[in-house]
């Protein structure tokens, strides 16, 4: 029955997930399914369930309620064979100081059957840039070495699934980058969930992005689509060479446009019925008319804003 | 099997890069080799079954030293996440973390023991007989011991808490037979002689060989891993 995740069924697969501690519920009847070779985003401010969610499909803790699958597996009737499908970067990277690098990763890997540990060792320490390193006491690395050396572990048994929490926390800009590329370069073969509160990661890395608050799922989209559908409507940028005061008066009379919001000098906001694309009879207006087309760009909100609008709106009946 | 042996392994390693094997082994053989001295100067007596029998003591202190990193630093430092999230069962946790703790003690404290025995071959070759019954009951003795240790180790996140758990969980154990004549000849007095530590290896210590003590042994190393096992599954609930 299981393993048949190629075509069509979703490698991973929550119903009704829910999840008390004592009387706080921190995950109300969530739901939602990763395809084969995607990277989905968890993004959440802290406390949201995204941990939560994150150590309920890795064996560590089962759900007060609710299923969930990986590969096929039920994960807490078949808690060992998912585990073995997973590969897993708690927030708090579990490291041993006294240990090093090398003889970490051997221990990781032998906990988890790898067969051939010294390959894989090899193979994970070049994806992650950490060869040089191998002999190193885990205690003396930097917090970006830590964090690399968490993400090797969690790949060295080569899993289908990878699941990492917050895995550019405290790295600096240029390892944040590398780590984003090594976590897309895995998408295809693995599947990943990845879980964080800095927006632009998920715009960046993921395929589809998963907004958590409170403990529910309060959308679920590409990272394109989500901020259209928050805009509600669309803005276009426009730039003229002679400005001229009728200009918003003319321009409002353009079917579809909405309202026309002088900015700058020149510039100009238009706001546009969802869906329409009005861009084409403007820009004729603007040659028609002589007023000198400098620019013409439609305006998407960034996902910083989606997720303040988010958040914040569902923040509002406390 | 083999994941049991790589938790058992990286034990192993943890301890000897930590000073905590060589200070416990160290001290333990301190007390040991002056009561070997001590013992065989006024005794003149050529066998180790009274030496044996304080060691019931000693370790009483030295076991819970051993075990009482195993499982606490594991859920003060966050690592028991990696186990608990590995495709081992939590009774393979427990059981590699015991066998780690169980070969040091074999190695580092019983085996440089065995000198003892050449020195008495030298002196006066003694009865071979309790000897061997002796060491079968040194090994069962720790095994029980760190057993406790594990389990101890495993209610907190605490080292220390974890060293008074177990070191209070073997006091009463050490001593339960004494409670005996408040409940006259009934079947609790019965069950509190049974579960007495010293009873059961003071006859493997004089060369008497009895399977109760055998399977005493071994259910207390059982028991106490079982009951580790449980708490560490609780840990999943919280």
């Amino acid at each position: 029955m299981p393993e048949e995740t190629t075509n069509g069924t979703p490698m991973i697969e929550v119903q009704d997930l829910a999840k008390w501690y004592g009387t706080t519920e921190a995950l109300r009847q969530v739901s939602f399914s990763v395809q084969k070779g995607e990277i989905l985003g968890f993004l959440g401010p802290n406390g949201a369930g995204k941990t939560t969610t994150m150590r309920i499909l890795t064996g560590y803790m089962p759900p007060s309620s609710g299923t969930a699958r990986v590969a096929g597996y039920d994960v807490f009737y078949d808690s060992i064979e998912v585990r073995k499908r997973i590969g897993y970067l708690p927030e708090t990277v579990p490291l041993y100081p006294e240990m090093t690098v090398w003889d970490y990763l051997d221990f990781c890997a032998r906990l988890r059957g790898v067969t051939e540990p010294d390959a894989a060792i090899e193979r994970v320490m070049e994806m992650t840039g950490i060869g040089e390193r191998a002999d190193w006491l885990i205690g003396k690395l930097s917090k970006g070495y830590r964090q690399r050396v968490g993400i090797a572990q969690a790949l060295v048994h080569n899993p289908e699934v990878l699941i990492l929490d917050e895995p550019t926390i405290g790295l600096d800009p240029k390892q944040i980058i590398e780590i984003r590329n090594l976590i897309k370069s895995l998408a295809g073969d693995h599947t990943i969930i990845l879980s964080t509160h800095i927006l632009p990661e998920v715009s960046q890395t993921c395929s589809r992005v998963l907004i958590i608050n409170d403990g529910t799922i309060v959308a679920e989209d590409t990272p394109e689509r989500l901020s259209a559908r928050v805009r509600g409507a669309e803005h276009i940028h426009l730039q003229v060479a002679h400005p001229a005061p009728e200009i918003p008066a003319e321009l409002e009379k353009v079917q579809g446009v909405l309202g026309v919001r002088v900015k700058t000098n020149g510039v100009y906001e238009i706001e546009t019925n969802l869906g329409t694309d009005r861009r084409a009879e403007i820009a004729a207006m603007v040659v028609q008319r002589g007023w000198g087309l400098l620019e013409l760009r439609p305006l998407s909100l960034s996902l910083e804003e989606v997720f303040l609008k988010l958040t914040t709106t569902e923040e509002m009946p406390q | 099997m083999r994941n049991i042996w790589a938790i058992t392994l990286r034990e192993l390693k943890a301890y000897f890069v930590s000073p905590i094997a060589y200070v416990v082994s160290a001290l333990f053989l301190v007390a040991m080799g002056y009561l070997f001295a001590l013992i065989l100067i006024n005794s003149r007596e050529a066998s180790l079954r009274y030496l044996f029998n304080n060691m019931i003591f000693v370790l009483l202190i030295v076991a819970p030293a051993l075990t009482m990193r195993l499982l606490a630093e594991e859920q003060r430092m966050g690592t028991i996440e990696l186990l608990l999230t590995s495709p081992v069962h939590d009774w393979q946790v427990v059981l590699g973390k015991f066998l780690g703790s169980f070969i040091l003690f074999v190695v580092m404290l019983l085996a440089p023991t065995l000198y003892y025995v050449l020195i008495l071959q030298v002196f006066g070759p003694p009865d071979y007989g309790p000897i061997l019954t002796g060491y079968l009951g040194f090994v069962l003795l720790g095994a029980a011991y760190l057993a406790v240790g594990v389990f101890g180790s495993s209610v907190t996140q605490n080292q220390i808490i974890a060293f008074f758990v177990s070191l209070v969980i073997l006091l009463l154990m050490w001593i339960a037979d004494a409670a005996m004549g408040v409940f006259g000849t009934s079947a609790l007095s019965d069950a509190l002689a049974y579960i007495a530590l010293p009873r059961h290896f003071s006859d493997l210590f004089r060369g008497v060989l009895d399977t109760t003590d055998i399977v005493y042994a071994l259910s207390i190393v059982a028991i106490f891993l079982f009951l580790a096992t449980q708490v560490l599954q609780t840990r999943r609930w919280r």
